[in-house]
């Protein structure tokens, strides 16, 4: 009988001791339960929310980023213009590889700076090759260089998307006027959709983004550019916060050479249906299906 | 009547069960003390990394999973490999397995614990994992196979958890368990446990993006290796309850799991080599991936070492498995045993992830290597199944052999102490 009691006294202060030092183990998730509000974790997904429902949400991100990076934004959230469906194309004859469009994306989209982060990556290809091994994306010296051309990748917004298909919680889909989004307060960051993409185009925030407050774009969509919360994906939008208001994609305005075309397929006079018309385009990997509505094409 | 008892006297049980699992001589002591604390080590760098970002990990967008969803896959294939003592006892009627095959079901029920546990600590925002939930959340199911992989995984936890407790309770109560309450559960479990890593390997083979992945073969494969693992894993384990417990488990599981290890040792030599020609002979962008795994690609090379390790540990196994001396010596048996499980858990791990993703989808090499954080939490997430494993077998134990017994069961069907326990009537 004794032993069977100092046995459980034994028992006890050991199950005493290893919950303590559990809870010390675990003490860092205090830090992590901090950023965490009650109104952020059962937020419902985008679609499910009504525009009371979205309003509070604005409020609340708008407020989060105030107490957060220290700067006053607005986020909208502007829905799809009806009768508009958006393509975009490059012209491959006169891109020059200079990456104004990256630089233009990075600060457009309010990325991290430590990390220099786009959602456009430009390849340096080999004349006569399409094969993309034999490019180069970390080319650093003047351009554009002899027997070289620049491919530009972002997202392609395809219209059978395989990061739509993998999301296990639909936190990704396509919007009526083509543009693939993410809720990124839904995304549970398991990055499915990150393997299943074939075009690199998107990006895990491996961080809470750094930016400082005087850099941040304050022109802000809760489907697009807002600041990014650490730990969900996010992908270009085609800029869909300028966009959908009738404006251009950053990337586009940057561009020295007049490369890019953006615009509405449905319009028939939009510039994209000319050179859709006008131009031999080709889309990136056609052969796995996916249907992109980025388009390449070469003047000459 | 009888019925409304157990919804209070089979929690009880499980509960006598987990109260009389902290009994122990001092080596279970100094087991479980060293796995609680290698289980603490991987939980504080957990909430680190939930704190400070997945940063802390050596993954990136370029290769985006790493070292936990390698163990992932390993783990559901350890799960279902365990299957592979149900079969012998419930198609073939083999008497001796039959008596041990609760291990092959608490092992799955560990490893299934800890592959739920790596996509939970691979997650940016597991405190979202509500949205996965069918109803409340928004399941994109059947077209996302990760949904699909929710449901076989979590069914096959379930499955096992009623098959073992189920007989357990019935045997403890001194009672006959009734075919209809276990047989069509462990019927669907053989099935289920195909489905389970099939499925995990369509996850891969589905995307168009990642050549290295997208091979028919790749289901097959995680198959035949899954019936390395797991024989390979209760080989061992049969003789370490055998040595620590003293129940007697005879030859017969032992020789049977070893037949089938020659069978998928070889088959899976071959499915890896009939991978390598495709690539190689092929060449041009397929072979990229396969390039870099086995012979480093434009001057990248980390994964070189660790795939032929690989090789080196299942071409020995496989020659040690097939040796006449495997047959008369359990040492090199167990060796055997050892090397299989390493060369499938590198084969199937790292040297089936990361190829997936180096070179990029735009043929960028950017190469990853675990980081501390990651090495801390993957053991910290083994010990963890370790431990569930050594509480699951250490509570079924007496009651497999008698020692634990409703006081009512001696009155209606005494169990004679000699006789070999058994699983199910």
């Amino acid at each position: 009988m004794n032993d069977v009691t100092r046995r459980t006294a034994l028992k006890g202060a050991g199950a005493t001791l290893g919950a303590a030092a559990f809870a010390h183990a675990l003490a860092p998730l205090t830090e992590w339960t901090e950023d965490l509000s009650l109104d952020a974790f059962l937020q419902r997904h985008y679609k499910e929310l009504t525009p009371s429902d979205m309003k509070a949400v604005l409020w609340r991100l708008e407020k989060d980023a105030k107490r957060e990076y220290g700067r006053d934004v607005t986020i909208q959230d502007l829905p799809p213009q009806e009768g508009v469906s958006f393509g975009y194309a490059l012209n491959l004859s006169i891109c020059i590889g200079c990456r104004k469009c990256v630089e233009a994306c990075h600060q457009e989209n309010n990325h991290d700076r430590r990390t220099g982060n786009s959602y456009i990556r430009v390849l340096e290809m080999e004349q006569g090759s399409l094969d993309m091994e034999r490019g180069n994306a970390d080319y650093d010296h003047a351009v554009p260089a002899p027997g070289k051309y620049y491919l530009p990748v972002q997202c392609q917004q395809c219209d059978n998307a395989p990061c739509v298909k993998v999301c296990p919680v639909q936190a990704t889909w396509k919007e009526q006027d083509g543009v693939v989004v993410v809720d990124y307060n839904w995304c549970i960051g398991c990055r499915y959709c990150e393997a299943a993409c074939p075009y690199h185009a998107r990006r895990f925030n491996w961080t809470k983004p750094e930016v400082p407050a005087e850099e941040i774009n304050p022109d802000q969509g809760y489907l697009s550019n807002r600041i990014r919360p650490q730990g969900v994906v996010e992908k270009c939008t085609f800029c869909l916060h300028r966009t959908r208001a009738g404006r251009l994609p950053a990337c586009l305005e940057a561009c020295p050479t007049g490369a890019r075309v953006f615009g509405n397929l449905l319009d028939p006079k939009s510039p994209i249906r000319w050179v859709l018309e006008n131009k031999r385009v080709f889309v990136l990997k056609e052969e796995l299906g996916t249907r992109p509505r980025f388009f390449y094409f070469f003047d000459k | 009547m009888a019925a409304s008892r157990h919804v209070l006297d089979y929690p009880r049980f499980l509960g006598r069960l987990l109260w009389m699992s902290t009994d122990g001589s001092w080596r279970f002591y100094v087991w479980m003390t060293v796995l609680t604390a290698i289980c603490l080590v991987g939980a504080n760098a957990w909430a680190r990394q939930l704190a400070d970002g997945m940063a802390l990990t050596g993954m990136s967008d370029h290769v985006s999973w790493g070292l936990y969803v390698a163990n992932f896959t390993f783990g559901v294939g350890l799960a279902a490999g365990a299957v592979m003592m149900v079969i012998p006892a419930y198609l073939y009627h083999d008497h001796e397995m039959h008596d041990v095959t609760l291990v092959g079901e608490l092992l799955a029920v560990a490893a299934i614990a800890l592959s739920l546990l790596f996509i939970v600590v691979d997650m940016g925002h597991p405190e979202r994992a509500w949205h996965l939930i069918p109803g409340v959340g928004r399941f994109n199911w059947p077209v996302s196979m990760l949904t699909w992989d929710v449901v076989v995984l979590n069914g096959y936890l379930l499955l096992n958890l009623h098959v073992c407790g189920y007989l357990l309770y019935m045997r403890f109560l001194g009672l006959k368990p009734r075919k209809r309450w276990y047989l069509p559960f462990v019927f669907l479990s053989i099935f289920w446990a195909v489905s389970i890593h099939s499925v995990t390997a369509f996850l891969y083979s589905g995307l168009g993006g990642r050549p290295f992945w997208n091979s028919a073969l790749l289901a097959p494969r995680f198959i035949a290796s899954a019936f390395i693992t797991g024989p390979a894993f209760v080989i061992l384990l049969l003789q370490v309850i055998r040595r620590f417990t003293g129940l007697p488990i005879g030859e017969g599981p032992g020789r049977t799991l070893t037949s089938v290890m020659r069978v998928t040792v070889l088959l899976n030599l071959f499915m890896l080599g009939s991978e390598v020609f495709t690539a190689f002979y092929t060449g041009g962008a397929h072979a990229g991936p396969v390039r870099y795994l086995f012979f480093g690609l434009h001057g990248h090379h980390a994964l070189v070492p660790w795939i032929w390790t690989a090789v080196a540990c299942n071409v020995a196994s496989a020659v040690l498995l097939h040796l006449p001396a495997s047959r008369r010596r359990i040492t090199v048996l167990n060796v055997a045993c050892v090397l299989a499980f390493v060369g499938v858990w590198i084969e199937k791990g790292m040297g089936l992830i990361i190829p997936g993703f180096v070179p990029s989808t735009l043929h960028e090499m950017v190469e990853y290597v675990p980081t501390v954080t990651e090495w801390k939490i993957t053991a910290g997430i083994w010990a963890f199944g370790l431990m569930l494993l050594t509480v699951a077998v250490k509570v079924a134990l007496p009651v497999l052999s008698g020692q634990l017994a409703s006081p009512a069961a001696h009155k209606a069907e005494p169990q004679p102490r000699d006789a070999v326990p058994q699983a199910a009537a």
